[in-house]
C-alpha cells in the first residue's frame, strides 16, 4: 500500500477517535460543573485545558466554559477542536479516497459537512457530545463492517487504539486534577460508557482507586488504557514482517509494549500516587511511537525536495 | 400534454436554436416516454426529487473544485435523450477522427508526411505551444497515443451534431456520466424502468484493459497507477473515482520516484515497480527535468523512463498539438488524407485568422463572430462578437493583429437546447455534448452517451463548469423499437411453433 494512503488510513483512526474522546472528556466535565456548585470554574477549565496539551500562556484572562467550549468542541480555529478534528479526519479521507469503501466515506463526509454547514455549532451540550460519539460510532461501525483486514484497516486500527490511550489517559488526568472525588470517577466511567460494567466487575464496590485501575488496566474493557496499547502491539505485529525470534526491531512496538509491560507489572499503589505524572509519561510514549511508525512506515511519502536545474 | 412542460419555451421569443425535446409544439420522438412518465408527476413531486438529487450529491462528495473551493457538481434532472440512429453516427464519426488523430500524431512525430504532401504546414505544427520535441523519440507500446479522447459536439440550428474541438490531452468529465446515471437513477426509478438505455458503468473496465495493453513488452502483469496532482485538482473527485473503480493505486508526484530509468511507487514495503501511469496532469508539469523546472506534481526522470520503454505515459505526451485549435480547422483534410474518406461528423465552420484572407474578413465582421484563442481551453479568452463591448472589440482588434497565429474566428452557433429545471421551473438551456472514446490499439470503444453539459444561465452559450455550467444525464437509447421487435419475433417464434405443429400433424 502507498505509504501516503497509510499515513492518511492512521490519521483518519486517530482523529475520529480524537473527535469522540474530546467529546467525552467535556461531557464529564461540563456535568461536573453543572451538577457540583463547589466547584471552581476557572481551575476547573485552566486543569482541562492543560489536560489536553494546552499551553498556559495561550489561556485568556478570563477563562470560562464557553472559553473551553469554543478551544475544544467548536472553534474550526482550534487545533484541538472536535470541529478541526472531524475536518482533519474529512480531509484524510478525502486523500484516500479511492482505496476507502463509499459508505464509509460517505458517513465521514455527511459527519464533516454539519461544520461547515453551522449545524454543528448549533447543537448545545450535551447534545453535540452526544452527537459526536454517535457519528464516531457510525463511522467505526461502517469501516468495521465494510473494510478488509489488510493493511489499511491495520493502520486505521493502530491510529485508533494509540489515540485512544492517549485520550484514555487525558480522560484519568482531568478527573484527577479536578480533585477526583468519587462522584466524578463515577462521571468518567459514565462518559466512557463503563460504569455498569465497573460496577460488576467490582460487585458494585466503588472505589477512586478501583475506577482508575479499571480505566487503566482492565483487559477486557475497550477503551482501557492496557487494552489499547495491546491492540496497537497487535496491529503493529500484523503489519511488521518480523520474524518472532529475540526482542523487537521495531521502534514502535518496542515503546507501546514496554509501556504496557510497566503498567501491568507495576504496583498499582505507585500508579495511583502519582497519576498525573504517569499519564503524562504515557503521553510521551504515544507521541515517540507515532514518531517511529511516521519514519518507518510513512517517510516514504516524503514530499520530494526538488531543486530546479538549469537546462 | 402535461403540466410540466406546459408553455415551454413559449415566453421566450423564438430562438433560432433547436430544442432537442420540442419541434415548435410537437415532441420529437426519442421523448415520448419521458414526457408521459414525468407527465404523472407534479412540480412540488419534482422539486422534493431535485432537493435529494442535490442533497445527494454533496453527501457523497461529487464535487469540483474552481480556486480551491469545493462544489457539488449541478446535476440537472432531465435527462438529455438520443436515440439510437443518431448515436451510430456519433459514434462512427468519434471512431473515424480517433483514428485520424493518432495516425496525424505518429507522423507529426516521425516521419512527418503530412507536412510533405502539403496537407498541413509543418510551422502549424512546429509554433504550436504543446509541440514536444522530448515526444519524437518515445514510441508508443502498442502504437496508441490517444489512450482516452474527449471529442466535444454541439448541435447546430438546423440539428446537425458538429465537432467544436478535439480533447486528447487529459480529456475530464466521465466520471459524472456515470454518477449522473446513478443518481437519476435513484430519483425518476419510475422514468428509467420505461426506458432502454445503454449502461454507462462498464467505463473503468474498458479504461483499464486498455491501460494494461498499453504496458510496456514483457510485462506479464502490468502495474496500472492513476497520476493526479492531488486533492485541490479541479477533477481529484474523477481522478479517485477512476482509481478506486479500476482498482489501481492513485498516486502523486510525491508518491513516485525514478530508479534507473524505471518509475517506482514509494509503499509500506519499500519501492514498487510501475508500469503505466494514466496521468492526469498536463505535459508541462509532468518530468521537471525536461519540462517547468519548479513543479513538483510530477517525477523527475519519468520522460527518460518513458523513453527508455519501461513505463507507458497515456495520453503520451505532446498530443496537445492534435487538439490545438488551428490544426482543427485542418482536420477534415487530415481525415481526408489519411483515411481517404468524408468526414462523418463536419467541423464548424472557422477561419484562420493566420491566413490573410480569412483574417480581413473576420476583422471586418468581428461584431458577428466568435474568436477563439487557439490554445485557450474551458472558455478562457473567447469572445463572443454580438455580446462584446466596442472597447472589447478594439482590443481584440489589437491582439488579432499582433499575433494571429493564435486566433480562429466562427460564425456564432446557436447551440441546441434541453428543457432544464432551474429556479422552479422549466425552461430551454444551451447544452455540448462530450462523448468518451478509450481506444486499446485494436479497437476504439465510445462510451454511449458521454457529458451534456449545460449552461445554466438563460441564454449563456459557453457551458463549463467554471462558468457554473451543469451537467444532465445522456440517455443513448438502446432503441425501444428494437427491444419490441425482439420480443415480438421470441412471440411470434412460440406462437409459430404452437400453430405450425398441429399443422404439421394434421
Amino acid at each position: 500500500m502507498l505509504s501516503r494512503i497509510a499515513e492518511s488510513m492512521f490519521w483518519i483512526g486517530r482523529y475520529v477517535e480524537r473527535a469522540e474522546d474530546t467529546a467525552r472528556i467535556l461531557d464529564v466535565q461540563t456535568q461536573v460543573l453543572l451538577e457540583d456548585a463547589g466547584v471552581d470554574e476557572e481551575q476547573t477549565c485552566r486543569d482541562l485545558l492543560a489536560s489536553m496539551g494546552i499551553e498556559p500562556e495561550d489561556f485568556p484572562a478570563a477563562l470560562d466554559i464557553d472559553h473551553v467550549l469554543a478551544v475544544l468542541a467548536y472553534s474550526p480555529a482550534s487545533a484541538w477542536s472536535i470541529a478541526t478534528a472531524l475536518a482533519n479526519a474529512r480531509e484524510a479521507a478525502r486523500g484516500a479516497r479511492e482505496t476507502l469503501p463509499v459508505p464509509l466515506w460517505e458517513v465521514i463526509n455527511t459527519t464533516y459537512r454539519s461544520i461547515p454547514a453551522r449545524r454543528f455549532e448549533a447543537l448545545r451540550p450535551p447534545y453535540v457530545f452526544q452527537w459526536v460519539r454517535e457519528r464516531a460510532a457510525l463511522i467505526n461501525g461502517t469501516a468495521d463492517a465494510t473494510m478488509t483486514r489488510d493493511e489499511g484497516w491495520q493502520f486505521l486500527m493502530l491510529g485508533r487504539s494509540i489515540e485512544r490511550a492517549d485520550m484514555t489517559s487525558r480522560l484519568i488526568a482531568s478527573t484527577t486534577l479536578t480533585g477526583g472525588t468519587g462522584e466524578q470517577w463515577t462521571s468518567t466511567l459514565r462518559s466512557s460508557g463503563a460504569y455498569e460494567t465497573f460496577l460488576r466487575t467490582y460487585r458494585g464496590v466503588e472505589t477512586e482507586r478501583a475506577a482508575a485501575e479499571f480505566l487503566m488496566l482492565d483487559r477486557l474493557f475497550p477503551r482501557s488504557v492496557v487494552f489499547s496499547l495491546g491492540r496497537a502491539e497487535q496491529c503493529l505485529d500484523n503489519l511488521g514482517d518480523d520474524p518472532r525470534r529475540a526482542g523487537f526491531q521495531d521502534e514502535a512496538h518496542r515503546l507501546i509494549g514496554r509501556t504496557r509491560a510497566e503498567l501491568e507489572y507495576g504496583s498499582l499503589a505507585d500508579l495511583v500516587a502519582d497519576l498525573p505524572d504517569e499519564m503524562e509519561r504515557l503521553q510521551r510514549t504515544c507521541a515517540a511511537a507515532t514518531d517511529a511508525i511516521t519514519r518507518r512506515y510513512f517517510a516514504g511519502a516524503e514530499a520530494v525536495s526538488w531543486k530546479g536545474v538549469q537546462l | 400534454m402535461s403540466s410540466m412542460f406546459e408553455g415551454y419555451g413559449t415566453v421566450e421569443p423564438a430562438s433560432p436554436a433547436y430544442d432537442e425535446m420540442f419541434d415548435g409544439d410537437a415532441l420529437r420522438s426519442p421523448y415520448l416516454r419521458l414526457r408521459d412518465s414525468l407527465g404523472r408527476m407534479t412540480t412540488p413531486e419534482l422539486i422534493s426529487r431535485v432537493e435529494a438529487l442535490q442533497a445527494s450529491y454533496l453527501d457523497q462528495g461529487v464535487t469540483f473544485d474552481i480556486g480551491g473551493e469545493e462544489r457539488a457538481f449541478p446535476l440537472d434532472i432531465l435527462p438529455r435523450v438520443i436515440e439510437m440512429d443518431t448515436w451510430s453516427t456519433i459514434e462512427s464519426g468519434v471512431q473515424q477522427r480517433v483514428k485520424a488523430l493518432e495516425m496525424f500524431l505518429a507522423d507529426v512525430y516521425d516521419a512527418g508526411t503530412v507536412f510533405e504532401d502539403g496537407v498541413i504546414p509543418r510551422r502549424v505544427i512546429t509554433t504550436s505551444s504543446h509541440f514536444h520535441r522530448a515526444a519524437a523519440t518515445i514510441r508508443p507500446a502498442n502504437g496508441v497515443r490517444v489512450h482516452v479522447s474527449g471529442i466535444d459536439l454541439i448541435r447546430d440550428n438546423a440539428g446537425e451534431f458538429r465537432v467544436l474541438e478535439d480533447n486528447v490531452r487529459v480529456p475530464s468529465g466521465v466520471s459524472y456520466v456515470m454518477t449522473n446515471r446513478r443518481a437519476i437513477a435513484a430519483a425518476l426509478p419510475e422514468t428509467i424502468a420505461q426506458h432502454r438505455i445503454r449502461p454507462v458503468a462498464g467505463y473503468p473496465q474498458r479504461l483499464l484493459a486498455a491501460l494494461r495493453a498499453a504496458a510496456p513488452a514483457g510485462v506479464a502483469d502490468p502495474t496500472v497507477v492513476v497520476l493526479t496532482p492531488g486533492v485541490y485538482n479541479g477533477a481529484y473527485f474523477e481522478h479517485a473515482l477512476l482509481a478506486r473503480t479500476m482498482g489501481v493505486e492513485l498516486v502523486e508526484g510525491r508518491d513516485l520516484v525514478c530508479h534507473r530509468g524505471e518509475v517506482m511507487m514509494r509503499t509500506t514495503k519499500g519501492l514498487a515497480p510501475v508500469h503505466v501511469v494514466y496521468r492526469r496532469i498536463d505535459d508541462e508539469f509532468l518530468d521537471p527535468v525536461h519540462f517547468r523546472p519548479d513543479s513538483v506534481l510530477g517525477c523527475p526522470g519519468m520522460i527518460d523512463a518513458a523513453r527508455a520503454g519501461n513505463v507507458t505515459l497515456a495520453n503520451a505526451v505532446g498530443n496537445g498539438v492534435a487538439d490545438d485549435k488551428l490544426v482543427y480547422t485542418y482536420l477534415p483534410d487530415i481525415i481526408r488524407y489519411y483515411l481517404g474518406e468524408e468526414p462523418v461528423l463536419r467541423n464548424v465552420d472557422t477561419w484562420r485568422c493566420g491566413d490573410a484572407d480569412a483574417r480581413e474578413e473576420v476583422l471586418d465582421r468581428l461584431d458577428e463572430l466568435v474568436l477563439k484563442p487557439v490554445d485557450g481551453s474551458g472558455g478562457k479568452g473567447i469572445v463572443i462578437g454580438p455580446r462584446a463591448s466596442k472597447e472589447e472589440l478594439d482590443e481584440l482588434r489589437g491582439k488579432v493583429l499582433e499575433d494571429p497565429r493564435s486566433w480562429i474566428a466562427q460564425p456564432v452557433v446557436q447551440l441546441s437546447t434541453v428543457p432544464t429545471f432551474v429556479d422552479g421551473e422549466l425552461g430551454p438551456r444551451h447544452v455540448d455534448l462530450r462523448p468518451f472514446a478509450v481506444n486499446d490499439g485494436d479497437r476504439t470503444w465510445v462510451l454511449p452517451g458521454g457529458l451534456t453539459r449545460v449552461a445554466l444561465a438563460k441564454g449563456e452559450l459557453i457551458v463549463n463548469s467554471s462558468r457554473g455550467g451543469g451537467s444532465k444525464d445522456t440517455w443513448v437509447l438502446a432503441g425501444h423499437g428494437d427491444a419490441r421487435q425482439q420480443e415480438q419475433q421470441q412471440q411470434q417464434q412460440q406462437v409459430g411453433a404452437v400453430t405450425t405443429s398441429p399443422e404439421g400433424v394434421a
